[in-house]
């Protein structure tokens, strides 16, 4: 119950239009959580109202036990936010708009040299620290407005979008500064980018037309694909007959051929209600005398969750 | 009042990082110059003093104002940086006076800028300064009003064209509220006291007198008042814009 950053029942309607329809959550230290959801679910409107930009219609957020309706500006000291589509003014450089926000948090003299070196390092955009933001790439300007994010040391951090115009390295560095941070603070990401779900997030939250739809681990949502626990397998050749002695076993629901390649086939054995059954389908290969270049379990697939949970809302 | 004072910093540079502070100091004071000299009759008036110069000001700002006030708010919102300053630790009313407190700065240094006007008729002549003093206060409570409706109008849209444009006309009817052009409207129909509340609202009745040499708290107040009501109504928008 007494997560760091609470939401409680938030709401946010716009005129007839629901954006955001009574979502509740509580995010701990540690956490990292993945905030999903197809483009106009509400995830943008969420987070621009626990960051204290938009007033809710109703429920509340709180940081620290902090009312954003009431205490917006305590709220807003311990909240790092990098708003979508990374806003900054373009003609102001990194090291201006870095000391701008530190004057703002009130961060002065060592501290504050110290707060921006350390963001600045930490994001990687030392060298552009004196160019005009408006001259800088899309990579780059994502990055600055993360370090404008972190440079107070924040508990609670919150990025919409953090990743969206990065190289696949810029990727990984991003994703990599979030898991090192993660340790101590509370991090909210909201991305469609999915593989980053499973290399970041400890909890993801899919949300649909403002509602919450699916909360849990990356793992449990995961378990929710008809393709956990299936087994796949590549052979250069398969019997007719393979087919009719899969299908046969106990616990198998269906089997699907895949493409062939090369002249090789692959075929994926979807199990009943998410069952193990590795052993089984291999006793059964062995026994038909099927040689497989490759066999492996599914761990499940993020975007087939992904796209039941938010059509069916 | 740190945070404002952070804000204020961060438009003022903002202001000469741009050309537009250049641009606008040169056409200011070129047009200062040229309107004294031209129409406000500057040498031809024979007379040691900067009549000529203030007397046109009003003017001069009606639409130089407007341009330096557009962008105040309408920028923040379309360039969406208005998301990252407002949940930035930093009130509404921290936010609405530092970047005020800036573009008035700024209006004062384009002012301050017309000195050589007044080294030259102090050279020419034996200039009753304090008159020139008290002008130049005016002028710049009349910058500090302008903008202070110029920010206002700049909340409402994210076009500064429209910002512009709406900036100028409000701003004109405030001047010519003494005049008949504004007041004939009002004779029809509303009782006399409106009449006089609508005239006493003139900036040019006001700047007239601190022109003249004569600083009246009323005159003060009233242009006080203005700014504080501009800056209030200003700060509502700013978070009403935000919860639509």
């Amino acid at each position: 119950m007494s997560g760091l950053l609470e939401v409680n029942g938030l709401t946010k309607r716009f005129g007839e239009f629901t954006a955001v329809d009574g979502i509740d959550f509580s995010v701990g230290r540690g956490e990292v959580l993945g905030f999903l959801g197809p483009n106009g679910a509400g995830k943008t409107t969420a987070m621009r109202m626990v960051t204290g930009y938009l007033p809710p219609t109703a429920g509340t957020a709180t940081v620290a036990g902090f009312d954003v309706r009431t205490q917006a500006i305590e709220v807003k000291r311990r909240v790092g936010y990098l708003p979508e589509g990374a806003p900054l003014y373009d003609d102001m450089t990194p090291s201006e708009l870095l000391a701008f926000v530190s004057d703002v948090r009130g961060i002065s003299g060592a501290a504050r040299k110290q707060a921006i070196e350390r963001s600045a390092e930490r994001i990687n955009i030392g060298h552009v620290m004196h160019q005009p933001i408006g001259t800088l790439s899309k990579g780059y300007k994502r990055r600055v407005g993360i370090a404008q994010a972190i440079l107070h040391d924040p508990d609670v951090l919150i990025l919409d979008e953090p990743t969206d115009g990065l190289d696949p390295n810029q990727k990984h560095e991003v994703r990599n500064l979030i898991n090192e941070m993660a340790t101590d603070k509370v991090i909210v990401i909201s991305t469609h980018i999915l593989e980053e779900v499973d290399v970041v997030c400890t909890r993801a939250i899919v949300i649909a037309a403002g509602k919450i739809v699916a909360d849990g681990t990356p793992q449990e949502l995961e378990a929710r694909s008809s393709y956990h626990n299936a087994v796949s397998l590549r052979a250069a050749a398969l019997p007719a007959s393979l087919t009719g002695k899969l299908e046969s076993l106990s616990g198998v629901a269906k089997i699907e051929a895949g493409s062939a390649e090369n002249g090789q086939s692959t075929i994926t054995i979807f199990p009943v209600g998410g069952a193990a059954i590795l052993d089984p389908v291999s006793a059964c290969l062995k026994e038909a005398g099927v040689a497989a270049e490759e066999i492996h379990v599914e761990r499940g697939r993020l975007d087939e969750v992904f796209r039941n949970v938010t059509r069916t809302a | 009042m740190g945070t404002s004072f952070a804000i204020c910093r961060r438009e003022l540079r903002a202001y000469f990082t741009t050309p537009l502070a250049y641009v606008f100091i040169v056409i200011f004071v070129a047009m200062n110059g040229a309107t004294a000299f031209f129409f406000g009759g500057l040498f031809d008036r024979g007379q040691a003093d900067m009549t000529s110069l203030f007397s046109m000001l009003p003017w001069l700002y009606l639409f130089l104002i407007p341009a330096v006030a557009m962008r105040l708010w309408a920028e923040e919102r379309k360039s969406g940086t208005l998301e990252l300053l407002m949940t930035l630790p930093v009130s509404t009313l921290a936010a609405v006076f530092g970047k005020f407190l800036a573009a008035w700065i700024f209006a004062g240094i384009a002012l301050a800028l017309t000195f050589p006007v007044w080294l030259t008729v102090n050279w020419l002549g034996d200039p009753d300064n304090g008159i020139i003093m008290a002008s130049y206060v005016g002028g710049l409570l009349l910058a500090g009003s302008y903008l202070s409706i110029g920010g206002f109008v700049s909340a409402l849209t994210k076009n500064q064209v429209i910002a512009f444009v709406v900036g100028a006309a409000v701003i004109f009817l405030f001047m010519m509220s003494s005049l008949d052009l504004i007041l004939s409207a009002f004779r029809g129909w509303a009782p006399v006291f409106l009449v006089e509340v609508v005239q006493s609202l003139s900036f040019l009745v006001h700047y007239d007198s601190i022109v003249r040499g004569v600083i009246d708290i009323r005159d003060l107040i009233f242009y006080f008042s203005i700014i504080g009501v501009f800056l209030f109504a200003n700060v509502v928008i700013v978070d009403q814009k935000r919860g639509a």
